[in-house]
Protein backbone atom coordinates (compact mmCIF):
# COMPACT_ATOMS: atom_id res chain seq x y z
CA UNK A 1 0.00 0.00 0.00
CA UNK A 2 3.06 2.33 0.82
CA UNK A 3 4.75 1.53 -2.30
CA UNK A 4 1.55 2.37 -4.35
CA UNK A 5 1.09 5.54 -2.35
CA UNK A 6 4.73 6.42 -3.63
CA UNK A 7 3.62 5.53 -7.02
CA UNK A 8 0.66 7.79 -7.09
CA UNK A 9 2.99 10.85 -5.59
CA UNK A 10 5.52 10.54 -8.08
CA UNK A 11 3.41 10.27 -10.96
CA UNK A 12 0.98 13.15 -9.63
CA UNK A 13 4.24 15.23 -9.31
CA UNK A 14 5.84 14.06 -12.35
CA UNK A 15 2.69 14.81 -14.11
CA UNK A 16 2.69 18.38 -12.49
CA UNK A 17 5.89 19.13 -12.95
CA UNK A 18 5.29 18.54 -17.00
CA UNK A 19 2.15 21.10 -17.08
CA UNK A 20 4.15 23.80 -15.05
CA UNK A 21 7.28 22.90 -17.17
CA UNK A 22 5.47 23.51 -20.45
CA UNK A 23 3.64 26.47 -19.62
CA UNK A 24 6.75 27.91 -17.74
CA UNK A 25 9.33 27.24 -20.77
CA UNK A 26 7.41 28.28 -23.91
CA UNK A 27 6.46 31.57 -21.80
CA UNK A 28 9.80 31.85 -21.43
CA UNK A 29 10.60 31.52 -25.12
CA UNK A 30 8.34 33.70 -26.38
CA UNK A 31 9.34 36.83 -23.97
CA UNK A 32 13.16 35.76 -24.33
CA UNK A 33 12.92 36.07 -27.93
CA UNK A 34 10.09 38.91 -27.93
CA UNK A 35 13.09 41.20 -25.61
CA UNK A 36 15.92 39.59 -28.38
CA UNK A 37 14.20 41.36 -31.03
CA UNK A 38 13.58 44.22 -29.38
CA UNK A 39 9.77 43.30 -29.06
CA UNK A 40 7.63 43.17 -26.02
CA UNK A 41 5.95 39.69 -26.25
CA UNK A 42 2.91 38.51 -25.15
CA UNK A 43 1.65 41.00 -22.77
CA UNK A 44 -2.08 40.58 -23.14
CA UNK A 45 -3.45 37.68 -21.32
CA UNK A 46 -2.86 38.49 -17.34
CA UNK A 47 -0.47 40.04 -15.55
CA UNK A 48 2.22 41.00 -18.34
CA UNK A 49 0.91 38.38 -20.57
CA UNK A 50 1.35 35.65 -17.68
CA UNK A 51 -1.12 33.38 -18.63
CA UNK A 52 -0.81 33.68 -22.51
CA UNK A 53 0.44 29.85 -22.21
CA UNK A 54 -2.82 29.01 -20.49
CA UNK A 55 -5.34 30.24 -22.60
CA UNK A 56 -3.16 29.03 -25.41
CA UNK A 57 -2.97 25.40 -23.87
CA UNK A 58 -6.62 25.42 -23.39
CA UNK A 59 -7.19 26.50 -26.74
CA UNK A 60 -5.29 23.55 -28.06
CA UNK A 61 -7.89 21.59 -25.43
CA UNK A 62 -10.71 22.35 -27.21
CA UNK A 63 -9.53 21.83 -30.76
CA UNK A 64 -10.41 18.43 -33.00
CA UNK A 65 -7.46 16.17 -33.16
CA UNK A 66 -7.64 15.14 -36.75
CA UNK A 67 -6.66 12.14 -38.06
CA UNK A 68 -5.96 12.39 -41.74
CA UNK A 69 -7.79 10.28 -44.14
CA UNK A 70 -4.80 8.25 -45.56
CA UNK A 71 -2.79 8.23 -42.41
CA UNK A 72 -1.89 4.55 -40.09
CA UNK A 73 -4.21 5.72 -37.77
CA UNK A 74 -2.95 3.15 -35.10
CA UNK A 75 0.51 4.72 -35.24
CA UNK A 76 -0.52 8.29 -35.97
CA UNK A 77 -2.52 8.24 -32.17
CA UNK A 78 0.53 6.13 -30.64
CA UNK A 79 3.37 8.70 -32.06
CA UNK A 80 3.22 11.74 -29.63
CA UNK A 81 2.16 9.33 -26.73
CA UNK A 82 5.61 7.75 -27.51
CA UNK A 83 7.27 11.20 -27.82
CA UNK A 84 5.61 11.94 -23.96
CA UNK A 85 6.38 8.37 -22.34
CA UNK A 86 9.91 8.78 -23.40
CA UNK A 87 10.15 12.41 -22.22
CA UNK A 88 8.92 10.59 -19.06
CA UNK A 89 10.56 7.96 -18.39
CA UNK A 90 13.79 10.38 -18.66
CA UNK A 91 12.79 12.66 -15.56
CA UNK A 92 13.71 9.67 -13.54
CA UNK A 93 17.01 9.42 -12.43
CA UNK A 94 17.11 13.53 -12.14
CA UNK A 95 17.96 15.06 -8.61
CA UNK A 96 16.07 17.82 -7.93
CA UNK A 97 17.51 18.79 -4.99
CA UNK A 98 19.97 16.94 -2.65
CA UNK A 99 18.13 13.94 -1.76
CA UNK A 100 14.74 14.70 -4.11
CA UNK A 101 15.38 11.77 -7.08
CA UNK A 102 13.21 9.05 -8.27
CA UNK A 103 15.48 6.30 -9.14
CA UNK A 104 18.95 6.35 -7.84
CA UNK A 105 20.51 3.29 -10.27
CA UNK A 106 24.02 3.12 -10.83
CA UNK A 107 24.15 3.73 -14.81
CA UNK A 108 21.80 6.84 -14.41
CA UNK A 109 24.50 8.61 -17.21
CA UNK A 110 24.06 5.70 -19.46
CA UNK A 111 20.13 5.09 -18.94
CA UNK A 112 19.74 8.72 -20.02
CA UNK A 113 21.84 8.32 -22.96
CA UNK A 114 19.70 5.55 -24.38
CA UNK A 115 16.16 6.76 -23.42
CA UNK A 116 16.59 10.21 -25.01
CA UNK A 117 17.47 8.43 -28.41
CA UNK A 118 13.87 7.13 -28.02
CA UNK A 119 12.70 10.17 -29.29
CA UNK A 120 13.68 9.69 -32.48
CA UNK A 121 11.27 6.97 -32.68
CA UNK A 122 8.04 8.93 -32.34
CA UNK A 123 9.30 11.23 -34.94
CA UNK A 124 9.66 8.63 -36.95
CA UNK A 125 6.31 7.34 -35.98
CA UNK A 126 4.69 10.18 -36.65
CA UNK A 127 6.22 11.66 -39.82
CA UNK A 128 5.72 7.88 -41.55
CA UNK A 129 2.34 7.61 -40.11
CA UNK A 130 0.66 10.66 -41.38
CA UNK A 131 1.18 10.24 -45.02
CA UNK A 132 2.23 13.23 -45.88
CA UNK A 133 5.49 13.72 -47.96
CA UNK A 134 6.44 16.92 -45.59
CA UNK A 135 5.99 14.42 -42.35
CA UNK A 136 8.09 11.89 -43.99
CA UNK A 137 11.06 14.39 -44.91
CA UNK A 138 11.27 15.53 -41.94
CA UNK A 139 11.40 12.74 -39.57
CA UNK A 140 13.76 11.14 -42.13
CA UNK A 141 16.22 14.51 -41.30
CA UNK A 142 15.00 14.40 -37.48
CA UNK A 143 16.39 10.54 -37.90
CA UNK A 144 19.96 11.46 -39.13
CA UNK A 145 20.24 14.22 -37.13
CA UNK A 146 19.70 12.59 -33.90
CA UNK A 147 21.53 9.51 -34.62
CA UNK A 148 24.57 11.92 -35.60
CA UNK A 149 24.41 14.34 -32.87
CA UNK A 150 24.03 11.59 -30.61
CA UNK A 151 27.74 10.48 -31.05
CA UNK A 152 29.59 13.83 -29.82
CA UNK A 153 26.84 14.17 -27.14
CA UNK A 154 27.88 10.88 -26.01
CA UNK A 155 31.29 11.30 -25.72
CA UNK A 156 30.98 14.50 -23.85
CA UNK A 157 29.23 12.72 -21.86
CA UNK A 158 31.66 10.58 -21.22
CA UNK A 159 34.25 12.84 -20.84
CA UNK A 160 33.02 13.68 -17.39
CA UNK A 161 32.41 9.85 -16.59
CA UNK A 162 36.37 9.19 -17.66
CA UNK A 163 36.57 12.03 -14.46
CA UNK A 164 34.16 11.02 -11.90
CA UNK A 165 34.84 7.50 -12.90
CA UNK A 166 31.21 6.53 -11.87
CA UNK A 167 28.15 6.50 -14.03
CA UNK A 168 25.66 7.13 -11.42
CA UNK A 169 24.47 10.41 -11.30
CA UNK A 170 24.59 11.00 -7.32
CA UNK A 171 28.36 10.46 -7.46
CA UNK A 172 28.87 12.50 -10.03
CA UNK A 173 27.54 15.23 -8.64
CA UNK A 174 28.99 14.37 -5.41
CA UNK A 175 32.34 14.58 -7.41
CA UNK A 176 31.59 18.03 -7.60
CA UNK A 177 31.17 19.24 -3.70
CA UNK A 178 34.88 21.00 -3.79
CA UNK A 179 34.20 22.79 -7.72
CA UNK A 180 32.48 22.13 -10.86
CA UNK A 181 34.15 20.37 -13.38
CA UNK A 182 33.55 23.34 -15.67
CA UNK A 183 36.21 25.28 -13.15
CA UNK A 184 38.34 21.77 -12.10
CA UNK A 185 38.42 20.65 -15.83
CA UNK A 186 40.74 22.86 -17.54
CA UNK A 187 39.76 23.10 -20.89
CA UNK A 188 38.82 20.13 -22.08
CA UNK A 189 36.11 20.23 -20.01
CA UNK A 190 34.96 22.98 -21.36
CA UNK A 191 35.74 21.77 -25.17
CA UNK A 192 33.22 19.40 -23.88
CA UNK A 193 30.35 21.43 -22.90
CA UNK A 194 30.44 23.12 -25.95
CA UNK A 195 29.88 20.27 -27.79
CA UNK A 196 27.62 19.23 -25.49
CA UNK A 197 25.09 21.82 -25.69
CA UNK A 198 25.94 22.16 -29.36
CA UNK A 199 25.27 18.34 -29.96
CA UNK A 200 21.79 18.79 -27.38
CA UNK A 201 20.57 22.12 -29.09
CA UNK A 202 20.62 19.55 -32.38
CA UNK A 203 19.13 16.50 -30.70
CA UNK A 204 16.24 18.68 -29.14
CA UNK A 205 15.73 19.46 -32.97
CA UNK A 206 16.14 23.14 -31.83
CA UNK A 207 17.05 26.25 -34.00
CA UNK A 208 19.55 26.21 -35.81
CA UNK A 209 19.10 22.89 -36.33
CA UNK A 210 15.50 22.63 -36.26
CA UNK A 211 15.52 20.29 -39.76
CA UNK A 212 12.47 18.24 -38.94
CA UNK A 213 10.22 21.18 -38.06
CA UNK A 214 11.87 23.45 -40.70
CA UNK A 215 8.64 25.94 -40.86
CA UNK A 216 10.06 27.76 -43.76
CA UNK A 217 10.31 24.51 -46.27
CA UNK A 218 8.49 22.04 -44.79
CA UNK A 219 5.68 23.68 -43.02
CA UNK A 220 5.97 21.92 -39.80
CA UNK A 221 8.07 18.45 -40.45
CA UNK A 222 6.82 15.87 -39.01
CA UNK A 223 4.00 17.00 -36.93
CA UNK A 224 2.20 18.89 -39.82
CA UNK A 225 -0.78 16.93 -39.71
CA UNK A 226 -1.37 16.72 -36.17
CA UNK A 227 -3.92 19.34 -34.62
CA UNK A 228 -5.44 20.02 -31.14
CA UNK A 229 -4.02 17.76 -27.99
CA UNK A 230 -1.82 15.59 -29.91
CA UNK A 231 0.09 18.47 -31.01
CA UNK A 232 0.31 19.48 -27.78
CA UNK A 233 1.73 16.72 -26.69
CA UNK A 234 4.93 16.97 -29.23
CA UNK A 235 5.19 20.31 -28.76
CA UNK A 236 5.19 19.65 -24.79
CA UNK A 237 7.39 16.71 -25.23
CA UNK A 238 9.80 19.09 -27.50
CA UNK A 239 9.90 21.90 -24.04
CA UNK A 240 10.86 19.04 -21.51
CA UNK A 241 13.66 17.55 -23.70
CA UNK A 242 15.01 20.99 -23.50
CA UNK A 243 14.45 21.32 -19.09
CA UNK A 244 15.68 17.47 -18.89
CA UNK A 245 18.88 17.83 -21.49
CA UNK A 246 19.76 21.42 -19.88
CA UNK A 247 19.13 19.43 -16.19
CA UNK A 248 22.13 16.78 -17.08
CA UNK A 249 24.42 19.53 -18.52
CA UNK A 250 23.81 21.35 -15.44
CA UNK A 251 24.57 18.17 -13.52
CA UNK A 252 27.18 17.29 -15.58
CA UNK A 253 29.40 20.40 -15.65
CA UNK A 254 27.94 22.40 -13.43
CA UNK A 255 27.30 20.21 -10.16
CA UNK A 256 23.40 19.57 -10.26
CA UNK A 257 22.14 20.94 -6.95
CA UNK A 258 25.82 21.40 -5.54
CA UNK A 259 25.94 25.23 -4.52
CA UNK A 260 29.07 26.93 -5.22
CA UNK A 261 32.16 26.91 -3.26
CA UNK A 262 35.18 28.27 -3.72
CA UNK A 263 38.25 26.56 -2.40
CA UNK A 264 38.51 27.13 1.66
CA UNK A 265 36.35 30.66 1.78
CA UNK A 266 34.60 28.94 4.96
CA UNK A 267 32.56 32.34 5.17
CA UNK A 268 31.30 32.23 1.61
CA UNK A 269 30.78 28.83 1.51
CA UNK A 270 28.43 28.87 4.55
CA UNK A 271 26.40 31.51 2.58
CA UNK A 272 26.00 30.06 -0.75
CA UNK A 273 24.63 26.27 1.81
CA UNK A 274 22.19 28.41 3.19
CA UNK A 275 20.57 28.85 -0.55
CA UNK A 276 18.34 25.94 -0.94
CA UNK A 277 20.06 22.86 -3.51
CA UNK A 278 16.52 23.06 -5.71
CA UNK A 279 17.41 26.73 -5.93
CA UNK A 280 20.63 25.66 -7.53
CA UNK A 281 19.57 22.79 -9.84
CA UNK A 282 16.87 24.86 -11.09
CA UNK A 283 18.99 28.59 -11.75
CA UNK A 284 21.68 26.34 -13.22
CA UNK A 285 19.05 24.72 -15.42
CA UNK A 286 17.17 27.48 -16.26
CA UNK A 287 20.27 29.14 -17.21
CA UNK A 288 21.18 26.41 -19.95
CA UNK A 289 17.81 26.46 -20.86
CA UNK A 290 18.53 30.68 -21.43
CA UNK A 291 21.42 30.15 -23.38
CA UNK A 292 19.94 27.15 -25.80
CA UNK A 293 17.23 30.03 -26.73
CA UNK A 294 19.83 32.76 -27.09
CA UNK A 295 21.66 30.45 -29.54
CA UNK A 296 18.07 30.01 -31.43
CA UNK A 297 17.50 33.85 -31.50
CA UNK A 298 20.35 34.64 -32.47
CA UNK A 299 22.04 31.85 -35.19
CA UNK A 300 20.35 31.43 -38.87
CA UNK A 301 19.80 27.68 -39.54
CA UNK A 302 21.70 25.46 -41.29
CA UNK A 303 21.22 23.18 -44.56
CA UNK A 304 20.96 19.34 -44.07
CA UNK A 305 24.48 19.09 -45.54
CA UNK A 306 26.06 21.70 -43.25
CA UNK A 307 24.33 19.59 -39.96
CA UNK A 308 26.19 17.15 -41.08
CA UNK A 309 29.13 18.26 -42.21
CA UNK A 310 29.36 20.12 -38.49
CA UNK A 311 28.86 16.90 -37.04
CA UNK A 312 31.12 14.44 -38.92
CA UNK A 313 33.87 17.04 -40.03
CA UNK A 314 34.06 19.09 -36.65
CA UNK A 315 32.30 17.75 -33.47
CA UNK A 316 32.93 14.55 -33.73
CA UNK A 317 36.81 14.22 -34.42
CA UNK A 318 37.34 17.35 -31.75
CA UNK A 319 35.49 15.55 -29.37
CA UNK A 320 37.25 12.23 -29.97
CA UNK A 321 40.35 14.13 -29.29
CA UNK A 322 39.04 15.82 -26.42
CA UNK A 323 38.34 12.27 -24.90
CA UNK A 324 41.44 11.19 -25.29
CA UNK A 325 43.00 15.10 -23.36
CA UNK A 326 40.56 14.20 -20.34
CA UNK A 327 41.88 10.41 -19.82
CA UNK A 328 45.23 12.16 -19.95
CA UNK A 329 43.99 14.85 -17.52
CA UNK A 330 42.43 12.02 -15.23
CA UNK A 331 45.17 9.71 -15.14
CA UNK A 332 47.93 11.85 -14.36
CA UNK A 333 45.20 13.78 -12.23
CA UNK A 334 46.01 17.31 -13.64
CA UNK A 335 42.20 18.43 -12.54
CA UNK A 336 42.05 20.38 -9.32
CA UNK B 1 42.32 21.02 -46.20
CA UNK B 2 45.30 21.46 -44.74
CA UNK B 3 45.13 21.30 -40.58
CA UNK B 4 45.60 25.44 -40.22
CA UNK B 5 42.61 26.32 -42.38
CA UNK B 6 40.72 23.38 -40.21
CA UNK B 7 41.19 25.67 -36.92
CA UNK B 8 41.36 28.69 -38.35
CA UNK B 9 37.68 28.28 -39.38
CA UNK B 10 36.48 27.03 -36.79
CA UNK B 11 38.17 29.23 -34.60
CA UNK B 12 36.54 32.13 -36.99
CA UNK B 13 33.03 30.29 -36.50
CA UNK B 14 32.98 30.49 -33.02
CA UNK B 15 34.56 34.46 -33.11
CA UNK B 16 31.35 35.20 -35.83
CA UNK B 17 29.01 33.30 -33.43
CA UNK B 18 29.99 35.32 -30.64
CA UNK B 19 29.72 38.48 -32.13
CA UNK B 20 26.22 37.45 -33.07
CA UNK B 21 25.86 36.87 -28.93
CA UNK B 22 27.04 39.48 -27.81
CA UNK B 23 24.17 41.40 -30.36
CA UNK B 24 21.17 40.06 -29.74
CA UNK B 25 22.63 39.34 -25.49
CA UNK B 26 22.71 43.40 -25.29
CA UNK B 27 19.36 43.67 -26.65
CA UNK B 28 18.22 41.26 -24.40
CA UNK B 29 19.81 43.12 -21.85
CA UNK B 30 19.30 46.97 -22.69
CA UNK B 31 15.49 46.40 -22.75
CA UNK B 32 14.06 49.58 -23.54
CA UNK B 33 13.75 50.73 -26.99
CA UNK B 34 10.72 48.79 -28.42
CA UNK B 35 10.24 49.00 -31.58
CA UNK B 36 6.75 47.76 -32.39
CA UNK B 37 3.99 49.49 -31.52
CA UNK B 38 1.41 48.76 -28.83
CA UNK B 39 -1.72 49.15 -31.59
CA UNK B 40 -4.94 49.92 -29.46
CA UNK B 41 -3.54 52.01 -27.00
CA UNK B 42 -1.43 53.86 -29.35
CA UNK B 43 -2.68 54.91 -32.47
CA UNK B 44 0.30 55.41 -34.88
CA UNK B 45 0.32 58.61 -37.29
CA UNK B 46 -0.89 57.90 -40.46
CA UNK B 47 0.59 59.44 -43.81
CA UNK B 48 -1.62 62.63 -44.93
CA UNK B 49 -2.52 60.99 -48.28
CA UNK B 50 -3.76 57.37 -46.05
CA UNK B 51 -6.95 56.06 -47.88
CA UNK B 52 -9.12 54.73 -45.75
CA UNK B 53 -12.43 55.18 -47.19
CA UNK B 54 -14.76 57.53 -49.10
CA UNK B 55 -16.43 60.27 -46.94
CA UNK B 56 -18.72 63.31 -48.02
CA UNK B 57 -17.86 66.14 -46.22
CA UNK B 58 -20.50 68.24 -44.78
CA UNK B 59 -20.32 72.09 -44.00
CA UNK B 60 -21.78 73.14 -40.64
CA UNK B 61 -25.06 73.80 -42.07
CA UNK B 62 -25.24 70.65 -42.97
CA UNK B 63 -24.54 71.16 -46.35
CA UNK B 64 -22.09 68.81 -49.18
CA UNK B 65 -20.71 69.96 -52.40
CA UNK B 66 -22.10 66.69 -54.42
CA UNK B 67 -24.26 67.64 -57.80
CA UNK B 68 -25.18 64.09 -58.12
CA UNK B 69 -23.04 64.28 -61.61
CA UNK B 70 -22.20 60.74 -61.28
CA UNK B 71 -18.82 61.13 -62.39
CA UNK B 72 -17.74 59.29 -59.23
CA UNK B 73 -20.01 56.08 -60.31
CA UNK B 74 -18.62 56.19 -63.85
CA UNK B 75 -14.61 56.54 -62.93
CA UNK B 76 -15.23 53.72 -60.27
CA UNK B 77 -13.90 50.09 -61.75
CA UNK B 78 -15.89 47.98 -59.52
CA UNK B 79 -19.38 49.34 -59.01
CA UNK B 80 -19.05 50.89 -55.58
CA UNK B 81 -20.68 54.30 -56.22
CA UNK B 82 -24.39 53.97 -56.46
CA UNK B 83 -25.83 57.53 -57.31
CA UNK B 84 -29.93 58.24 -56.01
CA UNK B 85 -31.10 61.38 -58.03
CA UNK B 86 -34.04 63.36 -57.53
CA UNK B 87 -35.55 66.49 -59.32
CA UNK B 88 -35.45 69.64 -57.53
CA UNK B 89 -37.23 73.13 -57.86
CA UNK B 90 -34.83 75.36 -57.24
CA UNK B 91 -35.31 79.17 -56.08
CA UNK B 92 -35.20 80.45 -59.74
CA UNK B 93 -38.63 77.62 -60.25
CA UNK B 94 -36.49 75.26 -62.26
CA UNK B 95 -36.48 71.75 -62.56
CA UNK B 96 -33.17 70.39 -61.25
CA UNK B 97 -31.48 67.09 -60.67
CA UNK B 98 -30.20 67.26 -57.35
CA UNK B 99 -28.52 64.29 -54.98
CA UNK B 100 -31.09 61.82 -53.19
CA UNK B 101 -28.12 59.41 -51.67
CA UNK B 102 -24.62 58.69 -52.27
CA UNK B 103 -24.60 54.82 -51.37
CA UNK B 104 -21.05 53.44 -50.75
CA UNK B 105 -20.29 49.79 -50.89
CA UNK B 106 -16.93 49.92 -48.11
CA UNK B 107 -16.80 46.06 -48.96
CA UNK B 108 -16.28 46.54 -52.63
CA UNK B 109 -14.08 49.41 -52.25
CA UNK B 110 -10.48 49.04 -53.10
CA UNK B 111 -9.42 52.78 -52.00
CA UNK B 112 -8.19 53.43 -55.93
CA UNK B 113 -8.69 57.34 -55.67
CA UNK B 114 -10.41 57.15 -59.04
CA UNK B 115 -13.73 58.60 -57.71
CA UNK B 116 -12.23 61.49 -55.61
CA UNK B 117 -9.81 62.54 -58.84
CA UNK B 118 -13.10 62.61 -61.60
CA UNK B 119 -15.12 64.11 -58.91
CA UNK B 120 -15.41 68.31 -60.43
CA UNK B 121 -16.76 69.68 -57.18
CA UNK B 122 -14.07 68.08 -54.77
CA UNK B 123 -17.74 66.67 -52.53
CA UNK B 124 -15.87 63.34 -51.87
CA UNK B 125 -12.49 62.66 -50.09
CA UNK B 126 -10.65 59.74 -48.48
CA UNK B 127 -10.52 59.61 -45.06
CA UNK B 128 -7.43 58.22 -42.44
CA UNK B 129 -10.08 56.00 -40.51
CA UNK B 130 -9.22 52.52 -41.47
CA UNK B 131 -10.87 49.92 -38.45
CA UNK B 132 -13.93 48.96 -40.36
CA UNK B 133 -14.24 45.02 -39.60
CA UNK B 134 -17.98 44.77 -38.58
CA UNK B 135 -19.89 41.50 -38.02
CA UNK B 136 -22.52 42.00 -40.84
CA UNK B 137 -21.60 42.69 -44.20
CA UNK B 138 -24.99 44.77 -44.30
CA UNK B 139 -23.06 47.70 -42.18
CA UNK B 140 -20.40 48.36 -44.53
CA UNK B 141 -22.90 49.45 -47.22
CA UNK B 142 -23.06 53.05 -46.40
CA UNK B 143 -25.40 55.98 -46.95
CA UNK B 144 -23.09 59.05 -47.65
CA UNK B 145 -25.00 62.64 -47.45
CA UNK B 146 -26.73 63.36 -44.15
CA UNK B 147 -30.25 62.74 -43.68
CA UNK B 148 -31.66 66.72 -44.75
CA UNK B 149 -28.08 67.33 -46.36
CA UNK B 150 -28.68 69.82 -49.49
CA UNK B 151 -26.15 71.72 -51.81
CA UNK B 152 -23.89 74.00 -51.03
CA UNK B 153 -24.62 77.64 -52.57
CA UNK B 154 -22.77 78.24 -56.15
CA UNK B 155 -21.64 74.91 -56.51
CA UNK B 156 -22.75 73.64 -60.10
Amino acid sequence: MALFLEFVIAGLLCIGLFAILGLVLVLMERKVSAYMQIRLGPNRVGPKGALQTLADTLKLLSKEGLTPRGADRFLFNLAPFVAMIGTMLLLAPIPFAKGFQLWDINIGVLYISAVSSLAVISILLAGWASNNKYSLLGAMRSGAQIVSYELSAGLSIIAIVVLTGSLSISDIIASQADGWWIFKGHLPVWIAFVTFIIAVTAETNRAPFDLAEAESELTAGFHTEYSGMKFALFFLAEYINIFIVCAIGAILFFGGWMPFHIGNWEGFNRIMDYIPSSVWFFGKTFFLIFVIMWFRWTFPRLRIDQLLNLEWKYLLPISMVNVLLITLVAILGWHF
Amino acid sequence: MTLKTYFSNIFSTIRSLLKGMRRTGYYFTHHKEIITQQYPEYKPPLPERFRGEVVMPHNADNEHKCTGCTACELACPNGTIKIVTKQEINAAGKKKKALDTFVYHLELCTMCNLCIVACPTDAIEMAQSFEHSVFDRNSLIKTLNEPGSKLEEGIE
